[in-house]
């Protein structure tokens, strides 16, 4: 694994994929479940975000129930052109991610809009700018229960 | 799915730690000053929203690559519609599944209508991964098929703006 990280990196990171708590001191309480000490808790959170272990430490929201739209969709795009059509795609402020994956289907962006007329539109200009046919694949049921990555 | 609209204050304070909490002794109390709301409307509201699956969780949101978890597979299914719900919620709770989804299918192009992602330390580790999914839905996936993903072409999470 991340060979930067140390022994107590590794269990702030396992114990803290969510339950923070919303009290006062949420550092301290963790702290003292990790025989930690407050501050040197937060030091350690700030360095695994300022080096990128941590996209980020906070809410992990969930779009659709924010009243916003999101979905996946995916093109077939020529090889020749693929890296122009990224470009395009990418410049979209909607689209959130775009992945290359090995397939007909070789382009997958997920597009986030705040509402889903919104969404609509952006997959519509897409498909038009692009001259490619846009598959949407919006989720019709979630089976989450959640991700823990071992550090 | 419910969507209810945010009301301002609860917009404010996503635009407020979408990125990031304050990392310091007291981050709602920071958070609420930003905001310009007491701390304990920041911790209700905050509540409210978890309860309601508007946030799915608070703390450490971890870069997958730099974890090591660099192999991502996209494993889609064909399972059977009368099946589909009941199977995936087992897939989904597996704990190397990071998404479990059911979407359309777009035939013919695509017959699959079950998607869990996988993460791994390598190709190989997702496919054990996937292998395990292959042996709990048996027959009931018709076909199946992983697509790795070969290139990060954007990355920048979903944000309000």
């Amino acid at each position: 694994m991340n060979p930067a990280l140390d022994d107590t990196d590794r269990t702030i990171v396992n114990a803290l994929q969510g339950g923070f708590p919303l009290v006062p001191r949420p550092f301290a309480v963790v702290a003292a479940s990790l025989g930690l000490d407050e501050d040197d808790l937060i030091e350690r959170v700030r360095r695994l975000v300022g080096n990128g272990v941590l996209s980020r430490f906070g809410p992990l929201f969930q779009a659709e129930r924010l009243g916003g739209a999101v979905t996946l969709a995916a093109m077939a795009v020529p090889e020749a052109r693929f890296d122009a059509v990224a470009e395009m795609v990418g410049a979209f402020p909607e689209v959130a991610h775009n992945y290359q994956r090995e397939h007909t289907l070789n382009m997958w962006f997920v597009v986030a809009a705040e509402t889903p007329a919104g969404l609509a539109e952006t997959l519509t200009r897409i498909g038009v700018l692009t001259g490619l046919a846009v598959h949407n694949f919006p989720r019709l049921a979630e089976y989450y229960i959640g991700l823990r990555l071992d550090a | 799915m419910n969507a209810p609209s945010l009301d301002p204050v609860d917009r404010a304070l996503v635009l407020a730690s979408q990125d990031g909490l304050p990392l310091c002794r007291e981050p709602w109390r920071a958070l609420a000053e930003q905001v310009g709301i007491p701390e304990a409307e920041v911790i209700a509201r905050l509540q409210r929203m978890l309860d309601q699956g508007a946030i799915r969780r608070i703390g450490a949101i971890p870069n997958h690559y730099r974890l090591g978890y660099t192999a991502n597979g996209m494993s889609v299914w064909d399972v059977t519609d009368e099946r589909v719900d009941e199977l995936g919620m087992v897939i989904g709770a597996l704990p190397f599944v990071s998404h479990c989804y059911r979407r359309p299918r777009a035939l013919p192009i695509w017959p699959y209508n079950l998607f869990a992602m996988v993460h791994g330390q390598s190709r190989d580790a997702v496919a054990e991964k996937v292998a395990v999914i292959a042996g709990i839905l048996g027959p009931e996936a018709r076909a199946h098929q992983t697509l790795y993903s070969s290139r990060i072409l954007k990355k920048s999470g979903l944000r309000l703006k």
